[in-house]
């Protein structure tokens, strides 16, 4: 087999094999049993109660949650608008770079509070040593946040009546302590010592073997690689994330940043079963989830390993694939795994420029935030995929006429409500706002021409790709787009935070009021959700409500600049 | 409320201190153990030290050429092009660089130019090129230096890297090593 290929399935394999055990792990922490880190991290936690003066063992109902999540984000948010509005006069700037407009500044704030990283800014000019940490702290905190909320949802979904799921700070402060800090030391470690750099020295001046002058970027991008990987984040230290050398210096580093990205949402599927007891719903979840990935990345693959026929027209050779935008120590079939797996799990970071793929693959690209539940951001792809799970739950209950149960518990008119409104809110920020995108360009063309920097249905493919990327908290982009604008800026900062929030609170609320419910032990007429069937059923359901309402503003983008090439 | 937007800012002053400065200051300690003190790998040669990881232009005849970069390989920026693939301008580019390819070495096939050596990075700063786009340069290198092109093909040869553990990944040079070893070649 092609050595290429072999480097793409290596990397899907060994995820899985340390994911299993770090599953198990995860399913200790939130539910309290010892592990063999706790003689280190009960003070350290212990530690941070005391100091922040929470009472860790108040138990908190759904709603209760919900107040504490969200303050504590409001907090986050003030932190960064003062830090990054400010940072030109504030410490550890040695390349004296500028402070932040009041619009990018909102942007960004959101940006990683929300586990995003869309940035509308390049780090290299545009952030201060100081500002990149203030950032890492988020892409730790956030990742916490959505590991947290899934632990209530995990724990609500037990068998048992109770409006008391635990407490907010504990679930939170544990998944950053015991879960994220441990393996992003461990990540960072590694990558420091495959030539990437963790140093508090601003520019170097290099004269070539040429003889020419240039500078060389540096920061201390070791530590803000691990957890913007390991979280789910995806916001790079310099412009080009991923692909810039000092970010991912080799074919090694970038196994090791694509393991640590998939890492999570892998690890928390199975973290599932070992909470509620039911490993079998663990891999039916996992299979969905899978065969969904699969059918987006090998398509991906052998676009980008075919090359842009273009340019096969010129009569060049192709053996390497597509290489605009690609690096050569990755390759084009690294590249191409790369781009499905951070768009499917919400990382959003690039070893390539997204951009410049073969019309297809971006398809396959904005088709994998559109449905965002394939694994999934840290803790809220499985929200996302819980609402499917509900809604073929209900569906399928219909079909063959038995009331509609999951794990035990009725599901009726109020949470059918929550999840069709949570269902149907991606699609509708997603397409709403490209319309108004779309609809401003074509009204002012010329005022609004520094937006695309290609023409035709790619053009409207670049617009496309930067709200879906917004609504699905994803972090890429088709970065030709010139997104610094005040439109640009608020309209993204606005779509982030809806398309971050109410997804949390949907859930959240669905299983807060099961968990509330009478628990009626499985019969003979219970529908089983954890056989194949049932994983067949919620495939169907996502392919019909995710990826149908997108077919329209995807002929119009991508298919169409396929055709047309 | 009021209890929950307190600890709401207390929480991430204590998050602040430790998974800022904690945490970057361990990762700063082991950096210091790391080749050049976590400072970036670099290669020393003539007493001129270079950043072996960033790519650099090579303009002249006399070197093996880089690929296109979208930001001149100055690494105080990066960026890759972002256009796409159907874009009539960057068809346009991309036709020019072959064409102009064609004529700083004569002899060479369109059929051998690989397409990395017409394409832009990235990041623009690619410090590598393929086997294949180091090879179709050799006439025109072994031309201008007076070098057998069986010693420049000897010396490709010995500065290919192969993929991981010979069974990951592509094949490729880095086009700084390559050269350096070339200018030593003369000597």
């Amino acid at each position: 087999m092609n050595s290429e290929i072999l480097g793409v399935v290596l990397m899907f394999v060994l995820t899985l094999a340390i994911a299993l055990p770090l599953g198990r792990y995860i399913g200790k922490v939130f539910n309290y049993q010892k592990t063999w880190l706790d003689t280190i991290f009960n003070p350290i936690d212990k530690l941070f109660f005391k100091l922040s003066g929470i009472n860790e063992s108040q138990q908190m109902n759904w709603k209760q949650h919900l107040v504490a999540l969200i303050s504590i984000n409001a907090a986050w948010f003030l932190l960064s608008m003062i830090v990054l509005t400010n940072m030109a006069w504030l410490p550890l700037n040695p390349d004296n770079n500028p402070s932040m407009s009041g619009d990018l500044a909102f942007n960004t704030a959101i940006s990683f509070i929300c586990n995003t990283n869309l940035q509308h800014y390049s780090g290299e000019s545009g952030m201060s040593y100081l500002g990149q940490l203030v950032l890492m702290l988020w892409q730790f905190l956030s990742a916490g946040t959505g590991i947290a909320i899934a632990a209530v949802v995990f724990v609500a979904m037990k068998e048992r009546t109770t409006d008391k799921l635990g407490n907010f700070y504990s679930y939170f402060v544990r998944s950053c302590t015991r879960i994220l800090f441990p393996i992003a030391v461990v990540v960072a470690t590694v990558l420091v010592f495959n030539g990437m750099p963790m140093t508090f020295e601003g520019k170097d001046t290099v004269t070539t073997l040429q003889g020419e002058t240039v500078q060389v970027s540096r920061g201390p991008v070791a530590a803000f690689t691990a957890i913007k990987h390991l979280g789910t984040n995806g916001g790079g230290f310099f412009g080009v994330n991923s692909a810039h050398p000092f970010e991912n210096p080799s074919y090694f580093t970038n196994i090791v940043e694509m393991i640590t990205q998939m890492l999570i949402p892998f690890a928390l599927i199975f973290a599932l079963g070992y909470v509620i007891n039911r490993k079998k719903l663990s891999w039916m979840i996992f299979g969905v989830m899978t065969i969904g990935f699969t059918l987006l990345v090998v398509p991906t693959i052998i676009s980008e390993m075919n090359g842009n026929p273009a340019i096969t027209r010129m009569g060049v050779s192709q053996n390497l694939g597509s290489m605009e935008g690609k690096e050569i120590r990755f390759g084009s079939p690294a590249s191409a795994y790369w781009s499905i797996a951070t768009t499917v799990i919400s990382t959003g970071s690039v070893n390539a420029m997204h951009d410049s793929f073969t019309p297809l693959s971006g398809m396959n690209q904005m088709l994998g935030m559109m449905i965002n539940a394939f694994y999934g951001g840290c803790g809220v792809g499985m929200l996302n995929f819980y609402v499917f799970i509900i809604l073929a739950v209900f569906i399928s209950g219909l079909m063959v006429g038995r009331t509609p149960e999951f794990l035990g518990k009725k599901i009726e008119a109020k949470e059918m409500k929550i999840a069709m409104v949570i269902a149907l809110l991606h699609p509708f920020l997603i397409l709403v706002g490209t319309a108004i995108a779309s609809y401003l360009y074509t009204h002012n063309p010329a005022e609004y021409a520094g937006w695309l920097s290609n023409p035709n249905n790619h053009g409207f493919s670049q617009m496309l790709y930067e709200i879906t990327s917004s609504s699905a908290n994803n972090g890429s982009g088709f970065e030709g787009l010139g997104d610094n604008t005040p439109f640009w800026n608020i309209a993204c900062g606005i779509v982030m935070l809806l398309g971050r929030f109410l997804p949390i609170i949907g859930p959240v609320a669905i299983a807060g009021i099961l968990a509330n419910k009478k628990y009626t032990p499985e019969s003979n007429g219970t529908l089983k959700t954890d056989t194949m069937t049932f994983g067949l059923m919620v495939f169907a359901v996502i392919a019909i409500v995710a990826a149908l309402s997108f077919f329209p503003a995807l002929a119009l983008g991508p298919i169409a600049e396929y055709f047309l090439l | 409320m009021d209890a929950y937007i307190f600890s709401a800012f207390r929480l991430t002053i204590v998050s602040l201190l430790f998974f800022v400065g904690i945490y970057s200051a361990i990762v700063f300690g082991i950096a210091q153990f790391a080749p050049n003190h976590g400072k970036g790998e670099i290669i020393s040669q003539n007493n001129k030290t270079y950043y072996a990881n960033i790519g650099q232009t090579f303009t002249d005849d006399k070197y093996f050429q880089s690929r296109p970069s979208a930001v001149a390989y100055n690494a105080a920026g990066s960026a890759g092009s972002n256009k796409a693939p159907s874009n009539p301008d960057y068809l346009k580019e991309v036709q020019a660089r072959i064409d102009t390819f064609l004529v700083h070495n004569p002899g060479v096939q369109k059929s051998e130019i690989p397409s990395d050596i017409v394409t832009a990075s990235g990041s623009g700063l690619d410090p590598n090129i393929s086997v294949q786009a180091a090879k179709i340069q050799i006439k025109r290198i072994a031309k201008i230096r007076g070098i057998a092109e069986a010693n420049l093909k000897q010396l490709i040869i010995s500065n290919t890297e192969p993929p991981l553990l010979g069974l990951f990944g592509p094949e490729k040079i880095n086009v700084l090593k390559l050269n350096l070893a070339l200018d030593e070649l003369k000597n």
